[in-house]
């Protein structure tokens, strides 16, 4: 980790409708760093890592990514979002085209690589999450830790600066969970910018070098995971921590 | 009576394939522009464009609310009153069928694109793609796959519908069959050659979308 700050949140604010989800979030994320945000169910978890590559607009504050403002006019989304990968806990692979062409479709089409350059580049991500001979196969012919794997490997094809993964292992069953989590530790090791939010606790604790407790809507807390898990300064974190360990 | 059944069919059976071709033709035309019209429809109800979804919501409503035969007397004796000049019945039959069509494609492309997963468009623009790029590659081939019957139902409908045509003398089968009629008096047997001729054309259009739809839904189940 090194200390340039890649991605920084300043105040930010977003509300649908009359529900006020998130209010003033500050958070600054550096570069190779592996970020966990924990938190009770509807605290705003999805809905911040959905502001960082606008997939929701905050309607205050600024988001900044590799020193530009993202809310700012004139920004190009859409090569922004090429750079900061996001995977979901429902995979949202594409059940139409497979494994290979679920991964070459944004580097054709964002990135412009010809074909060949794609496959090469697909084949390259698939076995670097251990699915080379998955090719070929549809999304349905394969597991929920598989699926996800294949779209952990579409974001990473991408080449992204940062990738933000919202509950990946929670839609798995227990047999499938370990080889994905293996994934995400071998990203952290390999030095990707992570932001992780989860309800693996043993995963945090190993894995990340920050943990963030959110709590309707804001952060309370942070620090090195040791900190927050062993020694919370709030009692929400500890009760949230003693109900999920 | 049925003594030179076989003479009369060789006689006239030319004609009534002219006529059968000109309701292909006009099918294809009127279908094309309809699907085209469709895909507008669809797609700006199903993202609820301001304005203009209230303004489509009103066309559909006006076209799935009358006949279609009154749709075709309005544009073929109706509107050239308001244009001030005659219009050609083959335009005005193809003007009729794509107009009518484009409301009901409209509709089943309008409830397949909604049905697509929400996940989906999240993804594609998350992987950078711009809207339009989302729909093209991801969105569409979802909601045309799941279409595909209702839009096949409708095709065949429309090609049906082309023989109300007859009416503004457009010379299509049903037209040619009556005109064949008025000369020899054989309405069983030139009503029968049109209607296998019918069967015959939604019968292929039926196998062919068929194919279409499990070719195309290869990866569903498996
Ligand atoms: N598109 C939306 N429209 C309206 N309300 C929404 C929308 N997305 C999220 N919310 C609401 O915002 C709140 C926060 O949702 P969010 O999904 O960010 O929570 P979360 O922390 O990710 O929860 P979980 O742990 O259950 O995933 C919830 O009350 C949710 O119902
Ligand atoms: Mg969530």
């Amino acid at each position: 980790m090194n200390n340039k700050i890649i991605i920084e949140l300043r105040n930010i604010h977003k509300s649908f409708g009359e529900l006020h989800v998130l209010k003033g979030i500050d958070l600054s994320v550096r570069e190779g760093e592996v970020l966990a945000i924990i938190g009770p169910s509807g605290c705003g978890k999805s809905t911040l890592l959905r502001c960082i590559n606008l997939l929701e607009r905050p309607e205050q504050g600024q988001v900044i990514f590799d020193g530009k403002n993202l809310l700012e006019k004139g920004i190009d989304i859409n090569h922004i979002r090429a750079r900061l990968g996001i995977v979901f806990q429902s995979y949202n692979l594409f059940p139409h085209k497979n494994v290979l062409d679920n991964i070459t479709l944004g580097l054709q089409e964002v990135l412009g690589m010809s074909r060949e350059e794609a496959v090469a580049l697909a084949k390259e991500q698939l076995a670097r999450v251990g699915l080379a001979d998955k090719l070929n196969a549809w999304p349905s012919q394969l597991s929920g830790g598989q699926q996800q794997r294949v779209a952990i490997a579409r974001a990473l094809a991408m080449t992204p600066r940062a990738i933000l993964l919202d509950e990946v292992t929670s839609a798995l069953d227990p047999e499938t969970i370990g080889e994905v989590l293996a994934v995400m530790k071998a990203l952290a090791k390999e030095g990707m910018t992570m932001i992780v939010v989860t309800h693996e606790m043993g995963f945090a604790r190993e894995v990340a070098d920050r943990v963030v407790f959110m709590d309707q809507g804001m952060i309370l807390e942070e620090g090195p995971p040791e900190r927050v898990f062993e020694n919370p300064t709030h009692q929400r974190t500890r009760d949230f921590i003693s109900k999920i360990l | 009576m049925f003594d030179d059944f076989l003479s009369i069919t060789i006689k006239y059976l030319p004609r009534l394939m002219t006529g059968a071709v000109s309701t292909i033709k006009i099918t294809a035309i009127g279908v094309s522009l309809g699907f085209g019209i469709g895909l507008a429809v669809g797609f700006v109800r199903a993202y609820r464009v301001p304005v203009a979804d209230r303004i489509l919501r009103t066309y559909i409503d006006i076209i799935r609310g009358t006949p279609l035969l009154v749709q075709v007397f309005f544009i073929f004796f109706g509107l050239p009153n308001f244009v001030g000049r005659p219009i050609p019945p083959l335009t005005a039959g193809i003007a009729a069928i794509a107009i009518n069509s484009g409301a009901y494609f409209g509709e089943i492309i309008r409830g397949a694109v909604q049905s697509v997963h929400r996940g989906q468009i999240e993804a594609a623009r998350s992987i950078g793609l711009s809207w339009f790029k989302a729909m093209r590659h991801v969105i569409w081939p979802q909601a045309f796959l799941m279409a595909l019957p209702s839009l096949g139902n409708q095709f065949i409908i429309s090609l049906k519908d082309t023989s109300l045509l007859a009416v503004i003398s457009v010379e299509e089968l049903t037209r040619n069959g009556q005109i064949i009629i008025a000369a020899t008096f054989r309405a069983f047997q030139i009503w029968l050659l049109v209607a296998i001729i019918y069967l015959i054309m939604t019968g292929a259009a039926a196998y062919i979308l068929g194919r279409m739809e499990s070719r195309l839904s290869r990866y569903v189940y498996r």
